[in-house]
């Protein structure tokens, strides 16, 4: 089971993670791992684990270009982030780094802290009492890039952008 | 069917006619890196890619302007890793610390012309819009692919047209078109869009360069200023590129500059914005006049012609961070920078200063700053229980 977060419409990637944890600061990009939220919500980086599920309104991700951002939620491992709208360089970033990004409106329908399954294969989230919410399947080149684990293994794997 | 200006741009860097929705492999004429994301995408381009040379020596720009100087040991130390490797690569676009910020930069040196494809390593790369260039802001991953083989991916972005109308009374500028447009369309109002801003001839190259930046704050993936009016006409214009009838946009936004006070974005977010009439009184700690937003020359030369002959209130500070070395000796060169001193402010070293909240003027919890850049979210300047206002340089009450 994945524990399910909740945020709000507009978190932005400072909010995701300040200027001020940039590896760039850092001694170590592995102290990244500490920071994910580390203002916005300080309970989250302790106790996220693996696989768990970020809900979250519009317009997730704006801001700046910062790969750590989504690069911290890699780091602890999230397994998917679902929200009606994505910033378009986050997006971009999330799906580079091959994080699933499902756009879809589940703020009404999930609470947070909620224990679900998610079911990356046949894009669906079951709850506790058995439902099944299904979510919009990406498209094939989304597909491809997730599970080639990123852009990178992608452009060695097939040579080409998409599109090309 | 006419194209907007992204279609025209991306269909000659796709080398076929393009239009929005289309997902297309472009050539990039310009890749910029700056020193935050860097030492990031050297690493991507040595461990992932195995890429030994960047695609062309000449069309890769790196500028260290994010922490410039370096604060600490471990920015010191990725400066280091990076002019190093500017060394070895041979790139002769090459800014080090104090030339400024990178868009500012790149603009002055005439890199950025119209009608290129441009990628940066910083969201606030929509700036070379300024110049009827595509802009765009990337992450890590995708500058290192862009600096690898010098080809991006892009979805062809539909386009959010923006019409201005009349003219700015003074003291109001394009910083408040472009926070009404925020204030019109909202946060996410041109998601995966490119924005259009028509009407805007008259404005010199610096004013264009606010809009485009923020058109990044609307959710922009370029902001885009038709290459005609007198401020562009030194450029090189290809004969493929202007406005055309015809083109479909998304959505237009019609603004009435005639109407248009000052306004002001209060915090924590961009879109939450007021004419500056409407805001009721607010104590001010700091005044933060800089970045690539509204760090020109014109505004330093507009807060100097306020502050000329006056002193701070007692208890505020002014830091002025020049968004370029030659915006900085424009300054020098015409007094504006001595009024500014004699008035209390102080002076950084060209760049990003306090923008991403690193140093060279952080704010402490319930500090409240007046800030004219472009992004007031929590934290961004320091602590999260700071307060951030984005406003022009002229920003006052109009007299009623």
């Amino acid at each position: 089971m994945a524990r399910v977060w909740m945020f709000g419409n507009d978190v932005n990637t400072d909010q995701i993670v300040p200027g001020r944890y940039a590896p760039y600061m850092l001694k170590s990009e592995a102290e990244l791992a500490n920071y994910p939220f580390v203002e916005a919500r300080p309970d989250f980086a302790p106790n996220v684990q693996p696989g768990d599920v970020l809900v979250a309104g519009s317009n997730f991700g704006c801001g700046s270009s910062r790969e750590y951002a989504p690069l911290a939620l890699k780091m602890v491992q999230v397994g998917a982030i679902i929200a009606p709208l994505f910033a378009r360089i986050f997006f971009r970033n999330a799906l580079n780094l091959g994080i699933p990004c499902f756009t879809a409106d589940l703020t009404k329908t999930l609470h947070d802290g909620q224990q679900v399954e998610l079911d990356l294969e046949r894009c669906m989230i079951m709850t506790e009492d058995g439902t099944h919410l299904e979510l919009p399947p990406p498209s094939s080149f989304l597909r491809e890039v997730w599970a080639a684990g990123g852009i990178v293994p992608y452009y060695r794997t097939y040579g080409r952008f998409p599109g090309e | 069917m006419g194209l907007t200006l992204a279609e025209q741009i991306l269909s000659h860097a796709a080398r076929q006619t393009v239009r929005a929705g289309e997902v297309v492999t472009v050539q990039v004429d310009l890749a910029m890196m700056h020193d935050s994301l860097s030492p990031g995408i050297i690493k991507v381009l040595h461990d992932e890619l195995g890429a030994e040379r960047v695609w062309d020596c000449e069309r890769v720009a790196v500028v260290i302007d994010h922490v410039a100087p370096a604060s600490n040991v471990q920015t010191a130390g990725h400066q280091q890793t990076v002019r190093r490797w500017v060394h070895e690569q041979g790139i002769t676009h090459f800014f080090d610390v104090g030339r400024g910020i990178s868009h500012q930069v790149l603009v002055e040196e005439g890199l950025a012309q119209p009608g290129m494809v441009i990628t940066g390593s910083d969201s606030h790369s929509t700036a070379y819009g300024c110049v009827g260039a595509f802009g765009t802001g990337m992450g890590t991953t995708d500058i290192a692919l862009v600096v690898a083989t010098g080809k991006t991916w892009m979805r062809v972005p539909e386009t959010v047209l923006v019409r201005a109308h009349g003219r700015f009374y003074p003291g109001v500028s394009a910083k408040d078109l472009a926070l009404k447009v925020a204030r019109l369309i909202r946060a996410e109002g041109a998601t995966y869009a490119a924005v259009e801003w028509h009407g805007v001839d008259f404005l010199s190259i610096g004013d264009r360069m606010t809009l485009a930046t923020l058109s990044i704050e609307v959710g922009g993936k370029a902001g885009l200023i038709p290459p005609t009016g007198p401020a562009v006409e030194g450029l090189h214009l290809p004969n493929w590129l202007g406005v055309q009838e015809g083109a479909s946009y998304q959505q237009v936004v019609e603004v009435n500059l005639d109407m248009l006070e000052p306004q002001v974005s209060c915090p924590h977010h961009v879109d939450n914005v007021v004419d500056v009439s409407e805001l009721g009184r607010v104590a001010v700690d700091v005044v933060y006049l800089g970045t690539c937003t509204n760090g020109r020359y014109e505004d330093l030369a507009a807060a100097a012609r306020i502050l000329k002959g006056r002193k701070l209130a007692p208890g505020m500070r002014m830091i002025v961070v020049p968004a370029s070395s030659e915006v900085l000796q424009r300054a020098i060169a015409d007094g504006s920078l001595s009024i500014l001193l004699a008035a209390g402010a102080t002076i950084g070293t060209p760049g990003c200063g306090a923008c991403i909240g690193r140093h060279m003027g952080v704010l402490a919890p319930g500090e409240v700053c007046v800030f004219t850049g472009n992004r007031n979210f929590r934290g961004r300047m320091g602590s999260p229980d700071a307060a951030i206002y984005l406003a022009s340089p002229e920003v006052r009450r109009p007299p009623h």
